[in-house]
């Protein structure tokens, strides 16, 4: 077992906690920046997508996991960012500008949707983002001057440094590197006094209150980061998909990036990732297995959200801490050899608080 | 003349498609006052009673009345079991676990009826099909009719169960105050199992009331987002509110189907939820409410 000692001032402020940490993520950067050179292109491709769900779920991690605020929304965010970024470089405006302005914009429509409905309760949130993403996806398909509707629309090759970003690794790298991008920052986020505040936030509103947070405030502004970030994987995700078409930003979308964060774990960045690779890889493996199964169920229709929905409800009730939990009693075990006791891993009890006076 | 008709016409469709979100929403609400959580598979209760419904009039032969009685039987003991089995396990888990919850079973509960009943739309013969109604010069559907009708019968009943029975005092009791119900002797846990059964059953009400109108299919659960429109305008703590709300939202739709263009019809509930959120966020019929520590 590893035990630190605090021998510096600085050493609190780093993002890492110790040397093996930096060893294993650099390590883990080089294997992924490696893997196109070595595997196929459809691998490739599959782990541009997994790249791109796990930005969006780092998004959602910010705000469901450490802020304690749930949307069922955030497709339209993610087909908010893709329609801002295909129709601006439509217009012939270069690819590192369109990027971060699909960003900005999603954040500002975050703000816009938050600011009214972050007043009330955290429950008013996902119903507000329910409504909302219903609302988008609908203009996504009656806004034809600009979206195209159901015809869809073709998304132009971007240029990054007048090299043009085609194919499964263009899109790879592309992604990787918004993804490292959006990790340090979140990191970086997390420990400052934005990121304090959301945390706060999550384990108490009151406390948080009374130790002068601006409750909507931050809750708008967790929010508006949220939706940015998830802008981003949307402008990634429509050189992904290279044709978009508005009904794939639906709410069963909105529901597998939740699912992302629940099963990767709340409340931890490395479980946003897991998750999404998690999320992504379910229906491949659905795809593979569809034949062997017994009785015919791989044929069903609407095998694949009714998949989603229960693991979704498994994970609640039998494994709050998702992927990432188990990672970590497995570490303690091996770590605490052989003292692991049946009470190491239990959860404590903390019975929701109520909302109402009585 | 003509346009006062037309008009009229179109409130009477709003207010019988808004009784059924009215009735939805009457779920939503049931539930939150007693349990602080929400139920986002409430549509697809509906949805699950009113197959049940079509089961038992179209391949057990049933009577409409008989067989409407029995799926909302059913579906109250179905929403019983419900909460007895699965929801009690999240009791202390933060809300929005509770409404990730839901929202899997709503997506378990569409694949289990897509299996049991398949994908396709159906429908049965109930006794207000393609009938009308003269009431002093104005033509109605009777389907219309019966909806609004069943709706108030429904809310009078709820109401009387509420107000006089020993099991209604107590499930009051059980929302207002947890703790002082248990001293009292009220088995709490139990009380809040019925009150799903409750909720349960009216949502199958809604489906079977709904089945002259629109056919019975596996994705009609949708409907209870715009349930969630009306539960907010009533102030989602108040059940006359909720009945209110949804026929406010059913007018308003139908109204903005055929003044505005197309498309508006589909998001008019989420606009004037939104709309609602910014203006007056507490509803209508808001209870006063601190916050405790």
């Amino acid at each position: 077992m590893r035990y630190l000692f605090r021998t510096s001032y600085r050493q609190d402020l780093r993002a890492w906690r110790h040397g093996g940490d930096l060893f294993w993520y650099g390590l883990l950067i080089l294997v992924c920046l490696i893997i196109p050179l070595v595997m196929g292109e459809f691998y490739v491709g599959e782990l541009g997508g997994v790249y791109i769900f796990a930005i969006a779920g780092v998004g959602l991690m910010l705000l469901v996991g450490y802020t304690g605020l749930i949307s069922l929304g955030h497709a339209a965010f993610l087909g908010i960012g893709a329609y801002t970024n295909s129709v601006l470089l439509a217009q012939g405006v270069p690819f590192l500008v369109t990027l971060p302005v699909s960003g900005l914009l999603t954040a500002v429509c975050g703000a816009a949707i938050g600011r009214p409905t972050l007043r009330m309760s955290g429950l008013y949130l996902a119903i507000a983002t329910l409504a909302f993403g219903g609302i988008v996806g609908t203009v996504f398909q009656k806004w034809n001057a600009v979206t195209g509707g159901f015809d869809g629309f073709a998304v132009p090759t971007p240029y990054v440094f007048g090299i043009s970003v085609e194919g499964a690794t263009g899109v790879y790298y592309v992604s990787f590197a918004v993804l490292v991008f959006v990790l340090w920052l979140s990191v970086n986020l997390l420990r400052s006094p934005i990121g304090r505040a959301m945390v706060a936030i999550r384990d108490s509103e009151v406390s948080a209150q009374s130790m002068g947070i601006n409750l909507a405030k931050y809750k708008t502004l967790a929010f508006a980061i949220s939706a940015g970030i998830t802008g981003l994987a949307g402008a990634l995700f429509a050189h992904y998909v290279r044709f978009l078409a508005p009904d794939a930003f639906d709410v069963l979308l909105s529901v597998q990036f939740v699912t992302i964060v629940f099963v990767g774990g709340l409340g931890s960045l490395r479980g946003a990732i897991l998750g999404a690779i998690f999320v992504r890889l379910l229906p491949q493996f659905i795809a593979i297995m569809r034949d062997s199964l017994p009785f015919g169920i791989g044929r069903l229709p609407g095998l694949e959200p009714s998949l989603f929905g229960l693991v979704l409800v498994l994970v609640i009730l039998f494994q709050p801490d998702g992927i990432n939990g188990l990672w970590l009693k497995t570490k303690h075990w091996f770590e605490a050899y052989p003292f692991k006791r049946q009470a190491s891993g239990r959860r404590q009890k903390s019975y929701a608080r109520s909302e109402r006076l009585r | 003349m003509e346009d006062a008709a037309r008009l009229l016409q179109l409130v009477v469709n709003g207010a019988a498609a808004g009784c059924i979100y009215g009735l939805i929403a009457l779920g939503f609400v049931l539930i939150y006052k007693a349990t602080e959580m929400v139920n986002f598979a409430q549509g697809d209760i509906m949805m699950l009673g009113g197959f049940v419904a079509y089961s038992a009039v179209a391949h057990w032969g049933l009577n409409y009345w008989i067989g409407g009685l029995l799926a909302i039987g059913i579906t109250a003991a179905f929403g019983y079991a419900l909460d007895a089995i699965v929801l009690r396990r999240v009791i202390g888990q933060p809300q929005f676990a509770v409404v990730m919850l839901t929202l899997g079973l709503g997506f378990i509960f569409r694949a289990g009826a897509g299996i049991v009943w398949g994908y396709d739309s159906v429908g049965f013969d109930t006794p207000f099909t393609n009938r009308t109604m003269k009431i002093g010069g104005l033509i109605l559907g009777a389907d219309n009719v019966s909806i609004i009708v069943g709706t108030l019968l429904l809310c009078l009943v709820l109401y009387l169960f509420f107000a006089k029975t020993r099991l209604g005092v107590a499930m009051q009791a059980s929302s207002q105050n947890q703790l002082a119900a248990y001293y009292m002797g009220i088995p709490v846990r139990n009380v809040f199992s019925l009150i799903w059964a409750i909720s349960a059953g009216t949502a199958a009400a809604a489906g079977i009331l709904l089945s002259p109108v629109s056919m019975i299919d596996v994705n009609m659960g949708f409907l209870g987002i715009k349930a969630f429109a009306a539960a907010v305008i009533g102030g989602f703590g108040s059940i006359p509110g909720a009945v209110i709300g949804g026929v406010f939202v059913g007018i308003v739709e139908q109204l903005a189907g055929y003044y505005l263009p197309a498309g508006f019809q589909e998001v008019t509930a989420n606009i004037v939820l939104l709309a609602m959120l910014i203006v007056r966020p507490q509803g209508l019929f808001a209870e006063r409410m601190g916050k405790r520590v």
